[in-house]
């Protein structure tokens, strides 16, 4: 009896890879999963902070695809090795500050190096040819296959039939006439094969799970970069960047105000690392504030506090100032205008 | 018993640090993990699911969820 055949798939949570791992299982192939969090993903951590996402189920889908089709889901923490993608993308960013084709790249060669290590045979995505315009094309995904040492043991069993024969292929295990041609940006195939297999819930389409495909985001990044004259991050930053307004009235510092109660409980977790302020006569956000701030801009920004309390319309608001060292003060300030607050600070 | 720490950390960074230390646990072996998350209420159970673990509690208090997971073969 011949040992049967092994491969693992990079499961975003999304519908084409839930696809095409079903699609080798049904071939006799031992699956499993492996997913990465780069710090940047959108699920998960994003319906922990807003008060109103906190209705949503609570669901990692990544997880769940691994439970609706029976296999092991090894989660990879890749945040600090994933930095270097994101800082210096060989193959440059797509329409924002997303380094897809990279992104691809690096993980598929992550996943090499997890097959060589624990004995499996070839690689699985639910990549479909023409379907993404930076990683999925039919010029780039010979790229992905030879940057990142997979080779011919990437196999793409959406769109199979549009590319050159993979080694299970040619090896035979793999019937490439059980695999599929999809192309394009239709989701119209991939419906009518999940409905085959009986799939009626899933996520919504791919491309929508990282941050850095988010214009607004990319922004937020560019200017985090621009104002430290370095293109650095860490793990808080970006996750910062994710929660609250964020206005830079004067290059030398940005506030972050939270929007409603999820996010001013989460940013309450950092106040000891920044000077924050907290409206007191009336109830309002709390706002962090990242830089280097002299008297005259800690007024403007307890002015700014108090335009985003309950206390916009009224003569004079009291913002508790509290700096990095603990120490704190009152401040009665008037409230910004509303409409006088320049659109070019928003951020 | 085992321990994490995984208080402030937002998912899935929970569930990889509950992982990453069952890795090191023989079956049988029970493992405590600490979280603020309430996302882990859905996401440790359902990746203990997947790989054959028992979650034997969870116990929420204030701010802190406290889950009790018993190692499976792995």
């Amino acid at each position: 009896m011949t040992e049967k055949r092994k491969a693992v798939a990079l499961i975003s949570g999304g519908l084409d890879s839930l696809l095409a791992a079903r699609v080798m299982m049904d071939q006799g192939v031992h699956v499993e999963g492996i997913n990465f969090y780069t710090g940047f993903c959108v699920e998960g951590h994003t319906h922990a902070i807003r008060k109103k996402d906190r209705a949503r189920p609570k669901r990692n889908n990544a997880l769940w695809v691994a439970e609706q089709l029976g296999i092991k889901l090894h989660m990879i923490d890749i945040i600090e090795e994933y930095k270097d993608v994101v800082i210096n993308p060989k193959h440059g960013y797509g329409a924002n500050l997303n380094p897809c084709l990279d992104c691809k790249i690096f993980m598929v060669n992550k996943a090499r190096a997890w097959i060589d290590a624990n004995g499996f045979d070839c690689i699985i995505t639910g990549e479909v040819i023409g379907q993404r315009p930076m990683s999925q094309r039919r010029d780039t995904m010979p790229v992905v296959a030879r940057e990142s040492g997979a080779d011919d043991r990437l196999v793409r069993p959406l769109c199979a039939k549009n590319l050159p024969a993979t080694r299970p292929e040619q090896e035979g295990w793999l019937d490439r006439d059980r695999l599929h041609a999809f192309s394009g940006r239709s989701r119209k195939p991939q419906m009518a094969l999940a409905a085959h297999y009986g799939f009626e819930d899933y996520a919504q389409p791919a491309g929508g799970c990282c941050f850095l495909t988010d214009k607004q985001y990319s922004v937020k990044l560019a200017d985090l970069w621009a104002t430290r004259g370095k293109r650095e991050y860490e793990l808080d930053d970006i996750m910062l960047l994710k929660v609250g307004r964020h206005l830079r009235p004067r290059p030398n510092y940005k506030l972050i105000v939270g929007r409603e109660e999820g996010e001013n409980r989460f940013m309450e977790g950092y106040r000891k690392r920044f000077v924050h302020l907290l409206p007191t006569s009336h109830s309002g956000p709390l706002v962090l504030l990242d830089g280097e701030p002299d008297d005259s801009d800690i007024e403007l920004a307890a002015r700014l506090t108090a335009r985003f309390s309950q206390g916009r319309d009224a003569e004079y608001v009291t913002v508790e100032v509290t700096g990095v060292d603990g120490a704190s003060r009152a401040l009665a300030v008037k409230p910004y205008p509303a409409g006088q607050v320049p659109a070019d600070w928003y951020l | 018993m085992k321990s994490v720490d995984a208080r402030r950390l937002l998912c899935p960074l929970p569930v990889i640090r509950t992982q990453d230390a069952v890795a090191d646990l023989h079956p049988g072996d029970s493992l405590r993990v600490l979280c603020t998350d309430p996302g882990v209420i859905h996401d440790i159970p359902a990746w203990c699911r997947v790989h054959g673990h028992e979650v034997c509690d969870i116990d929420e208090q204030e701010d802190t969820i406290t889950i009790t997971i018993r190692v499976g073969s792995h």
